[in-house]
């Protein structure tokens, strides 16, 4: 009911007296972020992922650094181990979906259309086709995009990001928020080396570095197989451990290790 | 990027607060916003401009405070203010120097307008 004259209209913009406002201002803390309705999603994701004891991980990079035939190698060296699914983000095919499908590995696609990042509600939507008790690792694929992504909380217990050779090794620098959200970063298409005298390893190493500190750094080459042991160590210490670090930056409660 | 996004789920925000406080209006939106809170105050700024339309923020001034990007070093046990693309600690090199300010989106408060109130002897039908 309006307070104003006691009739039966919501307090509407159009609906005020015909007197000019003069009450006084009056200030209201709020202290929420602008994130506040992903968060939220991403939070209760987490809490999800938990409590199915499932390890999910956000893989980001930017297009064509690898993303995709990293998880090829990767499931095909994981096998019957662990169980595996894969959510796939692109603006537009199915093409990586089908790419894991062949498989045998279950991969739901996201087509985002024009959204250059996944959010929360996306992972929610996607989990309506997954059983995440039949699960021990979810991947997820974002969107190559080297700006975006890093800024949305998925739910996820740690970022996985590429930096392909082919990229340089300044990337990391350029893109200090992206680089920043790693857990650990992998330098993929080591194989192609030969082919790239301006790309120093320890120049790439120290720009990830300047803007990531301690975060470990892997060398690999998804398309010969190459370092891919190491990769498989750090992801199955991780599933067999749980996480100790609490979730990425927009995440408040620390996730719960998973046995 | 995104800054436009940011605005609807801001204006959503402020029609929220707007109505749970029962104000007329907003006056004035305080954010704070890091360089690593993925968007540009200016163009923030703009949007919001361009995006408050007949909502109850119509009019409002958005006033932004930007938080600086600081790094506590372990080694140094103190505090710095770096720079976007080298958060080691400035004085010793540190990588094991971590963020404690810059990440920051967030509407700290708002300046709402209250309804007048009406005096006994004012008639409105």
């Amino acid at each position: 009911m309006c307070r104003d004259c006691g009739c039966s209209q919501p307090l509407a913009p159009d609906h005020r007296p015909e007197y000019t406002v003069t009450g006084p201002l009056f200030n209201i803390p709020v202290q929420t972020s602008l994130h506040a309705h992903n968060d939220a999603l991403a939070a209760a994701l987490r809490q999800r992922f938990d409590k199915a004891n499932v390890v999910v991980l956000n893989l980001m990079s930017s297009p064509g650094a690898g993303k995709t035939r990293l998880l090829e190698a990767t499931l095909q060296h994981l096998g019957n181990r662990v169980r595996c699914a894969v959510l796939e983000g692109d603006l537009e095919t199915d093409l990586d979906a089908l790419r894991i499908q062949a498989l045998g590995i279950p991969a739901v696609q996201i087509t985002t259309g024009t959204a250059c990042h996944l959010d929360a509600a996306h992972i929610e939507k996607a989990l309506e086709s997954l059983d995440l008790g039949q699960l021990d690792l979810l991947l997820i694929e974002n969107v190559g995009n080297l700006v975006c992504p890093a800024s949305f909380d998925l739910g996820q217990h740690a970022n996985v990001i590429l930096l392909a050779t082919t990229e340089g090794d300044d990337k990391p620098v350029k893109y200090p928020v992206m680089f920043h959200s790693a857990d650990l970063v992998l330098i993929n298409k080591i194989d192609l080396l030969p082919h790239l005298p301006d790309f120093s390893l320890a120049r790439a190493r120290e720009s990830i570095q300047r803007v990531a500190g301690d975060t470990p750094v892997l060398e690999v080459a998804a398309a010969t197989g190459k370092g891919i042991g190491a990769w498989l160590n750090w992801l199955e210490g991780r599933y067999q451990q749980g996480f100790e670090d609490p979730g990425p930056p927009h995440d408040t409660e620390p996730s719960h290790a998973p046995v | 990027m995104h800054e436009w996004s940011l605005c609807r789920s801001l204006l959503t925000q402020l029609e929220e607060i707007c109505k749970q406080e029962s104000a007329t209006g907003i006056a004035r939106v305080y954010l704070r916003v890091g360089p690593f809170a993925g968007v540009e105050p200016d163009l923030l700024q703009t949007a919001f401009t361009l995006s408050r339309g007949q909502s109850v923020a119509a009019g409002a001034e958005l006033v932004i405070e930007t938080t600086p990007l600081r790094v506590h070093c372990p080694a140094c046990n103190d505090d710095f203010q770096v720079p976007r693309q080298d958060l080691r600690c400035p004085k010793c090199r540190d990588t094991r120097a971590y963020l404690i300010s810059g990440e920051e989106l967030v509407l700290a408060s708002v300046d709402l307008i209250e309804p007048p109130t009406l005096k006994s002897g004012d008639a409105h039908v």
